[in-house]
């Protein structure tokens, strides 16, 4: 499968990076070589085959009802989780408005 | 004392113990190392207070005959991928310039409390996705390796853990954490003539760990020998609950295990490994460690894992579609770089933070995944993706039926100088091509140096494990190590 620039447009814009004219230009040939590279495998024939779901085998815990169980993920770190905001205000992320 | 920084882990740990030398003349040493060695890039940040800090506790608990713990007196590089503190924590990128974490992740904690200290946040590939370490928005790593031929081209210290792999190589640091998510232990390790390990998927925890591709990221030590890696493991090894994927099994005594006798082992090598046009310099290499293998008592085995060639397509499949997952946190609402252009909706804002933040070849990862993953396209690519990988790992399961480890070499060639690949993104894939089986399915592997080809440049021999059995790779690796005898060091010219 080969994919065009308004293709690389359009999964850019699904990604949500902005790209130049230029960049797509660039982009296009770049991809379909990695897509060319990993064509290859529907030459395997995986009818049979279930597609992995975990790598090693293991249970999926689930941790104790405790409140703040263990600090480091627990609550009450309103201002920790804001200190790297770009913009935090009245204890909540900013952003710009999105209500008309 | 002009030597402390040519000693390695259990070096420093039993002199810091037995009072030969104090922590902080140890810490001091590397901190100027660190210091003189800027035209290298290794480091993003350094932290020389932190190293003399971690050295002082550790040697006020020596005056008072307290435990210093496995790694006590130990200074180590952290590499930038690892959330640590109130110490930057960038992943190379630059939609993470000036992230300070509020917290410390469980591998860099579990190594503070080892009695480690840090020397600063090692350089990388950007979020990890690189073989050469030139996607930095920090800039190249260079080597500390040349060719001999008096170019001075700068070498590439492989990727993406090459800050780590130039620290250690250059003794800017005795040891240094890794991240393996395709390779970016094993490959560095063998490009700088060191010892790296990627344990079993699950052993060390994910938390705090910048995420690329989850179901393949795997953290591990990088030294200048065996020893060194199994001391360093066992420190930041360990069952999280905050980590999904950890595994909850006692951690082994890796150190006090190690024993380089094979008597009755059984060393497998994959004839689909030998690949049309290797070089001949990595394939005497190869037959070279089976030589030393079977000297240390094991038999040799010819093995097949026959879907090998269709690993790398499925990891450039699976890595992007969950790297293009996991970074679409970086929209400029939580933490790192916000672009809003004057009069800019939230919808440009993403894109403008995105676009100014991710480098290229990031942006050509989460394209790919996006693509992959999009309708239409899941069923042809992600999902086949998963079912060869099913495949490449039901391989290495009939593998152990006849075989305990696996020997084959690290990559297909020595390094190469920066720039030398960077028109070809998949030539540059090519660099993994032998690390990445093990990846997907999950198994222990390491590479340990075995010597130089006819550059001077080092090469290393990689071995792979059945899960859980790190110990038996780091056994075989032990065997390897003495045999080789691999003493070559990069001259210094920094």
């Amino acid at each position: 499968m080969s994919i065009d620039r308004a293709a690389v447009a359009k999964i850019a814009s699904l990604a949500r990076i902005k790209m130049s004219d230029e960049e797509l230009d660039r982009m296009a040939p770049e991809l379909n070589n990695i897509l060319k590279f990993v064509d290859q495998l529907s030459e395997v024939d995986t009818s049979n085959v279930e597609p992995m779901t975990a790598v090693i085998p293991n249970i999926m815990r689930l941790r104790e009802d405790e409140v703040n169980a263990d600090p480091k993920t627990g609550g009450d770190r309103r201002a920790d989780v804001l200190a790297n905001a770009p913009a935090a205000e009245h204890g909540f992320f900013g952003v710009p408005k999105v209500i008309e | 004392m002009s030597n402390l920084t040519d000693l390695g882990i259990k070096a420093i740990r039993d002199g810091v113990a037995s009072g030969e030398f104090t922590a902080r003349e140890v810490a001091e040493g590397f901190n100027a190392n660190v210091a003189a060695a800027a035209d290298l890039n290794a480091f993003i940040v350094t932290t020389p207070d932190h190293a003399l800090a971690s050295a002082d506790a550790i040697d006020a608990k020596r005056a008072k005959g307290e435990d210093l713990g496995a790694m006590g007196g130990v200074p180590i590089g952290m590499k930038d991928l690892f959330a640590t503190k109130g110490v930057q924590t960038t992943a190379a990128s630059h939609i993470l310039e000036g992230f300070t974490p509020e917290y410390e992740s469980t591998v860099s904690s579990n190594l503070w409390a080892a009695g480690a200290g840090m020397l600063g946040k090692l350089n990388l590939d950007q979020f990890a996705m690189g073989s050469s370490n030139e996607t930095s928005y920090f800039g190249n790593v260079t080597s500390p390796w040349r060719r001999p031929d008096g170019s001075n081209t700068p070498m590439s210290p492989g990727g993406s853990s090459g800050g780590s792999s130039t620290a250690v190589s250059a003794r800017l640091a005795p040891a240094a954490t890794g991240t393996d998510t395709g390779g970016s232990i094993r490959q560095p390790a063998a490009f700088t003539g060191i010892t790296g390990v990627k344990p079993t998927y699950g052993r060390c925890s994910r938390w705090g760990v910048v995420a690329f591709a989850s179901s393949l990221d795997q953290a591990g030590p990088m030294a200048h020998d065996v020893t060194d890696c199994a001391i360093m493991l066992g420190a930041m090894a360990g069952f999280d609950p905050k980590d999904s994927t950890s595994l909850d099994m006692p951690v082994p005594d890796w150190e006090a295990a190690l024993n380089s006798d094979l008597k009755g082992k059984r060393v497998g090598i994959p004839r689909e490994y030998r690949m049309d046009g290797m070089d001949a310099e990595i394939e005497k290499s190869w037959e070279q460690g089976k030589a030393w293998l079977k000297d240390a008592g094991a038999e040799i085995i010819d093995i097949s894992l026959p879907h090998t060639k269709y690993a790398l397509p499925a990891y450039y499949i699976i890595a992007p579609a969950e790297a293009s997952s996991n970074l679409a946190r970086y929209d400029g609402v939580r933490y790192g770089l916000r672009d809003l252009p004057d009069g800019a909706g939230l919808q440009d804002m993403y894109a403008e933070t995105r676009a100014a933040g991710f480098g290229d070849e990031v942006k050509r990862r989460i394209l790919i995944g996006t693509y992959v993953l999009s309708a239409g396209f899941y069923d042809a690519y992600y999902n086949q993706a998963q079912k060869i990988r099913t495949l490449v790992s039901q391989d290495f399961e009939k593998a152990w039926q006849e075989c305990d480890v696996i020997l084959a070499p690290t990559t297909p060639s020595a390094s190469f100088g920066l720039g030398e690949k960077d028109d070809d993104p998949i030539g540059m894939y090519l660099n993994d091509v032998f690390a990445v089986p093990a990846s997907l399915a999950g198994l222990p592997a390491m590479s340990v140096p075995c010597g130089v080809n006819s550059e001077g440049l080092p090469l290393g021999l990689q071995l792979v494990g059945k899960a859980f059995d790190e110990q038996g790779v780091m056994n075989a690796g032990l065997a390897i190590e003495e045999r080789a005898g691999f003493s070559a060091r990069a001259e210094k010219w920094w």
